[in-house]
């Protein structure tokens, strides 16, 4: 990479940061659901910890990787609705048209994404460690589920920005994301063991990405990690994140094709 | 990645681009094929119809038409933002389709839409726009403050863009075009939506832009009297290609003859004796009557004033008012593109309605 597309990057990436920090309220908003999803799922499911076979000691340190793997999901999933907004105001044509490198406007995206997934992820480690969750497995166990969760949101950033700019339209990303987000939180470990489900849903678990994170950072976060489960886990999501975000640098061509 | 390096674009006039054309365009072909739905038209639309133009450098050059003539298509092929079917052009000596790197770093464009970021500051807009050219520091700083002076906008620069009304937006756009100091600036439609006011402020900036280092502009618009205003040369297009170009004056020249409209003081009892006075007079033609009104071309209608009074006096007329008119634009694209503007205007806004 040459040094242009450092910099344009940088810069196309201090510009959405600068974006996000200037809208209080998108912010705001940011920092209170995971909050209400901390508070709401513990005390609803706060007796599933004495359930035989669930294992965990205490339902909220259960929960914290679950909720930050669900916000890394849920707030990375509306990327597309910015990148159509950018279509539409004409932002992205107005920068096509000077020399920035294109692969920088696509960096910057997913830059950006793992960057404000790594931040929310780490104020509900905070949120979690206020209300009394434990993490055995320590610094480097909550490291592994911070990049994890934020791997696993450069996936739907990505899928989300590919959506957006092939179908050009917000009820198809409302559609799909309002269909997508509780069946496949739920459909992986995030506020149920894996082991107490039935079994055609664990197998469908063994193929959900957001399971795939939740085992990573879970297996970190162990008293004793598994960091074969880590990696073969870990892998899958890189892989994944991959093939995620070369298909929205294809999106982003046949985009620049049609204009 | 290619490695060209960036170079300062601040006194980026390269050798080719002097003395040739500042933009050449020659049968620019492009069609939009609808995508899944709508399948009004599976042929679909053809923007531009083998469309060339040429406009040499330091002048206004307007490009004008109804909606959907293929002026803003235009744009995007010329600004490297879409690619022709067929057809070539260069912009300030580059083609755009080889060398788009550098017809970007030549170029500053003011598009339909802003642009402008809403939620970043009007100074962080031109900032950032400096640097995707690579232009750094105090250098950039300098620029930024005098454009932010110049387009009145000092007072707003920290403010979000998004509370800027639509004529400080507009200045902000073209200060935003004018960042790396382009030797071609597009302006795409750049009064379109503005109220009056603002649209007479966009006008004198423009002016003010024509006289200033060489630049050269090329301008779209819908408006004729804004072409007739800005422009030094002129194309009009209609349904993808040039019908005509010239100097305003020019394109208005080749109509035969001003406008001569008489209002008589009464009814003529009969119209011959008028039609055969006024034929009479040199130079004077097409003469129709309607009750009080007499209208005629001719070739200098202010000097056939005196002659076309007398001829009515002799046979006993007397006159209310005589008004001479130049022809107008609309006059030129009626005898052009066979059909009068605003009729080319609303069939265009029910082809756009069915895309």
């Amino acid at each position: 990479m040459s040094t242009a597309v450092v910099s344009d990057t940088w810069y196309m990436t201090q510009r959405q940061f600068m974006a996000f920090l200037r809208q209080p309220a998108y912010l705001i908003i940011t920092l209170i659901q995971p909050v209400i999803w901390l508070f709401l799922f513990g005390a609803l499911f706060r007796k599933v910890a004495t359930i035989p076979g669930f294992g965990s000691g205490s339902y909220l340190d259960y929960l914290v990787p679950g909720v930050i793997v669900m916000s890394a999901v849920s707030s990375n999933m509306w990327a597309g609705m910015g990148t159509l907004e950018e279509i539409e105001r004409g932002t992205l044509n107005r920068f096509l048209i000077t020399p920035v490198r294109r692969s920088a406007l696509m960096n910057a995206n997913v830059v950006m994404q793992a960057l404000t997934t790594a931040f929310q992820s780490v104020i509900i480690v905070l949120l979690g460690w206020i209300g009394g969750a434990h993490y055995p497995g320590g610094a480097a166990g909550l490291v592994v589920l911070i990049v994890a969760s934020s791997v696993l949101g450069t996936i739907f950033g990505a899928f989300s920005n590919a959506l957006g700019m092939l179908v050009r339209e917000r009820e198809s990303i409302i559609g799909i994301n309002t269909f997508l987000l509780l069946p496949l939180t739920f459909l992986s470990s995030a506020f149920m063991a894996t082991t107490l489900m039935p079994h055609w849903m664990q197998v469908v678990a063994r193929f959900n990405p957001v399971n795939w994170a939740l085992e990573a950072g879970r297996s970190a976060m162990a008293a004793s990690p598994d960091w074969w489960s880590v990696f073969s886990h870990g892998s899958w999501l890189v892989l994944l994140a991959a093939a995620a975000v070369w298909l929205s640098m294809r999106t982003f061509r046949s985009y620049q094709k049609s204009v | 990645m290619n490695s060209e390096t960036r170079t300062a674009p601040l006194s980026a006039v390269p050798d080719q681009a002097v003395g040739a054309a500042a933009v050449h365009a020659v049968d620019l072909v492009k069609t939009y094929r609808p995508k899944g739905r709508g399948k009004a038209r599976p042929e679909g639309v053809r923007a531009l119809d083998g469309l060339s133009i040429s406009v040499e450098p330091g002048i206004v050059f307007g490009l004008l038409g109804p909606n959907g003539a293929g002026k803003s298509t235009t744009v995007k092929i010329l600004t490297t933002l879409a690619a022709a079917d067929s057809g070539s052009a260069a912009v300030a000596g580059f083609d755009v389709r080889r060398e788009p790197d550098k017809v970007r770093r030549a170029i500053g464009v003011v598009a339909q839409k802003s642009g402008a970021d809403p939620v970043a500051t009007g100074r962080d807009n031109l900032v950032l726009q400096g640097r995707l050219y690579g232009m750094r520091g105090a250098e950039l700083t300098r620029r930024v403050d005098a454009l932010l002076e110049r387009f009145d906008l000092a007072d707003a620069a920290g403010r979000q863009v998004k509370t800027y009304s639509g004529g400080m937006l507009r200045r902000l756009d073209v200060a935003i075009g004018l960042v790396h100091r382009p030797q071609v600036l597009f302006l795409d439609e750049p009064t379109t939506g503005l109220d009056p006011e603002a649209r007479t402020a966009m006008w004198e900036e423009i002016e003010r832009l024509a006289g200033a280092e060489g630049l050269t502009i090329l301008l779209t618009t819908h408006y004729l009297e804004e072409a007739d205003k800005l422009a030094t040369r002129l194309a009009i297009v209609d349904r993808g290609r040039v019908v005509v170009q010239g100097t305003p004056d020019e394109l208005k020249g080749e109509l035969r003859g001003d406008a001569l409209a008489v209002e008589l003081s009464a009814d003529a009892a009969d119209e011959l004796p008028v039609i055969g006075a006024l034929g009479s007079v040199d130079g004077v033609r097409d003469i129709t009557l309607h009750g009080r009104r007499v209208a005629a071309r001719a070739d200098d209608g202010a000097a056939a004033v005196p002659a076309v009074l007398a001829a009515l006096d002799r046979i006993g007329l007397g006159v209310a008012a005589v008004t001479v008119a130049r022809p107008s634009l609309d006059d030129v694209y009626l005898r052009y593109a066979g059909r009068s503007f605003s009729a080319a205007e609303s069939t265009s806004v029910l082809e756009g309605a069915g895309r």
